[in-house]
């Protein structure tokens, strides 16, 4: 393997590292807080909203937010680090 | 000034501004026509992106659904957010970077093969059109309830002013007028939901307003004031969904992955200038449909609420003007069954009095709210930019799959840039007359058949796309056979369940309780194992395909999105 080939099998590695982590947030939260457990979350209340359902209606759309942005930046910041950005 | 000037003063202003933006943006070459040069910013991109995503079903119907169904209704919320974060995380970058024009120009190329891209074609053909109907239908009730025109004349209207903009400009076009389009809608759809909030809760904020106490100084919480009117009349507690937990982890996963199976979607981020802005605006787009995603649910309790307490055990001859207009539209209606006078609005079938559309929550809630006169007709022109834009985004992947994909790919390679122009403006207006056509004469199944786009998209687009980017040696043959089975797998669950045909069959028959609209999950899965299996039988794709998914999993050199 190449010193190039090794570089860009390094990158996409630390690629996937993110993506697993980001998407475990975004299950957790949507199919998690926002289906799963919806019940359970339920008995909480914050407000005038069960968490819940907040999750389901507010929250889950909050977060996928966040991580598109945290994303942006893990990547931003990797695309420095291996000489990739332009 | 009444709501009908009003309506044909904003209505006009707005027109004349989508088309004086095309006229100015109007495209010269295939690259302006396809992806509007390549030189899209993020935040124009992002903009654009969220007015495509927005279509009448987001603006009108979508609060107007969830009002009834409560928290049966997150599906949307969450299904068609959601899936901005798969498709910034798992495509929108790769494609960038691997810089063609159109969805099955990737396929093609990936899976080195015409019948792959053919495939694809047909599956973006299927996608679009189903969608595209919708949109014409939408902009029709709104011309008909706002502008006293017939629903036909609405829907020419809407024809000619997508026909001009979208034929001229293509992409280019498209991409600045959906900018302004944004701007539009997103007002329209604040500026009510803003009002309601302060006067029901106090609070300006309407995602806020949702979850606190109501302004009538009883200190009670609006959700748990509307959970006990939903349970006095019968209905389920707004909060409690009466779907199963199986359905609505699976419709949320379909529209999820069909958000970011769509091609109308991924395509606009082919115009963007580097694989680093494509990202941010996937995380802009996603943002500023953010907005109008957390404002609808707050927009449908504020309206279920009102609509309990303006109609319940109220006399009918007492009802408000609001009441008589959609009575006309036959959106509404009132059959006093135990004639009393009184209108009984109630879970129970057999003595409820009072049908109502879904589609009337969002586009009569200001009325029913009694607000100003130019705010009602804000939602009118607000409306008529989501479905305008949404249409011209849809039609012009139809455009490009026929004259870029079938024409230049597989047909006529040594059609002149020119030519192929003319061929993708030639084939726009085809699209335009039989999406009209359709939105006149809609045949039944289009209302059903739009929510089930997503379904085909996920059981198609979507494992085709992943696999391509994340296994290198995906071949030709997996990713073909996956799409076809994806795909018919889908269309026969759907025209089963649906349309009855294959012996047809009720709730009772669903595969494991699952719902045509959340099918596209098992459709996708299969998808995914069918490339799988066929794969290990199967020779590798080529070496230089291998070197091109490498190279399109590194961000730098992207380069300008090419046809060659």
């Amino acid at each position: 393997m190449s010193e190039k080939q090794k570089k860009a099998s390094a990158y996409w590695k630390e690629n996937a590292k993110y993506l697993f982590i980001l998407l475990s947030i975004w299950f957790i939260v949507s199919f998690g807080a926002a289906i799963l457990f919806k019940d359970a979350l339920d008995t909480i209340k914050i407000g005038g909203f069960k968490l819940g359902f907040w999750f389901a209606q507010q929250g889950s759309i909050y977060v996928f937010v966040i991580l598109i942005f945290v994303y942006v930046r893990l990547m931003n910041k990797l695309d420095k680090k291996y000489n990739y950005n332009e | 000034m009444s709501v009908q000037t009003w309506t044909y003063i904003l209505v006009g202003v707005t027109f004349t501004l989508y088309i004086g933006i095309a006229i100015y943006s109007r495209a010269s070459s295939t690259k302006d026509f396809y992806v509007a040069g390549g030189g899209v910013s993020p935040l124009a991109n992002g903009m654009a992106t969220a007015a495509d995503w927005m279509s009448a079903a987001s603006f009108i119907s979508m609060a107007g659904i969830i009002s009834f169904a409560g928290y049966d209704g997150s599906v949307y919320l969450m299904g068609w957010t959601g899936g901005y974060v798969l498709l910034a995380l798992l495509l929108a970058p790769y494609l960038r970077k691997f810089g063609k024009f159109t969805v099955p120009d990737f396929i093609g190329d990936r899976y080195y093969s015409k019948t792959a891209r053919i495939v694809a074609v047909i599956c973006a053909l299927i996608v679009s059109f189903t969608y595209v109907a919708g949109q014409m239908r939408g902009v029709g009730v709104v011309f008909s309830r706002f502008l006293q025109v017939d629903i036909d004349t609405g829907v020419i209207i809407g024809m000619v002013i997508v026909l001009f903009y979208a034929v001229l400009g293509g992409m280019k076009g498209i991409t600045y007028t959906q900018v302004a389009q944004y701007c539009v809608l997103i007002f329209a759809f604040m500026v009510p939901a803003i009002f309601i909030s302060i006067q029901m809760t106090g609070n300006p904020i309407p995602q806020l307003g949702m979850g606190s106490t109501l302004n009538d100084g009883s200190g009670t919480f609006l959700l748990d004031k509307l959970d006990g009117l939903s349970t006095e009349l019968g209905f389920n507690k707004y909060t409690n969904g009466s779907k199963s937990l199986t359905d609505v982890f699976a419709i949320t996963l379909a529209l999820m992955v069909g958000t970011a199976g769509l091609p109308h979607v991924i395509v606009r981020f082919f115009t963007v200038k580097k694989v680093k802005d494509a990202r941010k605006s996937a995380g802009l787009a996603l943002l500023l449909i953010a907005i109008l995603f957390t404002t609808a649910p707050a927009v449908s309790v504020f309206a279920r609420t009102n609509l309990i307490n303006t109609v319940s055990e109220k006399e009918y001859s007492n009802m408000p003007v609001w009441f008589k207009n959609w009575e006309e539209t036959g959106l509404l209606a009132f059959d006093d069954k135990n004639a009393d006078g009184k209108i009984q609005y109630v879970a129970d079938k057999q003595k409820n009095e009072l049908t109502i559309d879904n589609d009337i929550m969002v586009l009569a809630n200001p009325e029913i709210a009694n607000l100003p006169a130019w705010v009602i007709a804000l939602v009118a022109a607000g409306a008529l930019a989501a479905a305008l834009s949404t249409a011209a985004g849809l039609l012009l992947v139809i455009s490009a799959s026929v004259s870029h994909d079938l024409v230049k790919k597989v047909f006529n390679p040594n059609i002149s840039d020119k030519a192929e122009l003319w061929v993708a403006r030639g084939s726009a207006t085809v699209a335009v007359v039989i999406a009209g056509y359709f939105g006149i004469n809609p045949p039944g199944f289009v209302a059903a058949v739009v929510a089930l786009a997503f379904g085909l998209a996920a059981a198609s687009f979507f494992p085709a796309i992943v696999l391509g980017i994340f296994y290198k040696k995906m071949n030709k043959e997996g990713a073909i056979s996956g799409m076809i089975v994806g795909i018919l797998l889908m269309l026969f669950y759907m025209t089963k369940f649906k349309f009855g045909w294959f012996g047809g069959g009720t709730q009772a028959d669903w595969w494991l309780g699952i719902s045509p609209e959340g099918f596209g999950s098992i459709a996708m899965i299969a998808n995914f194992i069918v490339s799988i299996v066929v794969l290990q039988f199967t020779p590798e794709p080529p070496e230089y395909v291998q070197e091109i998914v490498e190279n399109i999993r590194i961000p730098s050199g992207a380069g300008e999105a090419t046809g060659h």
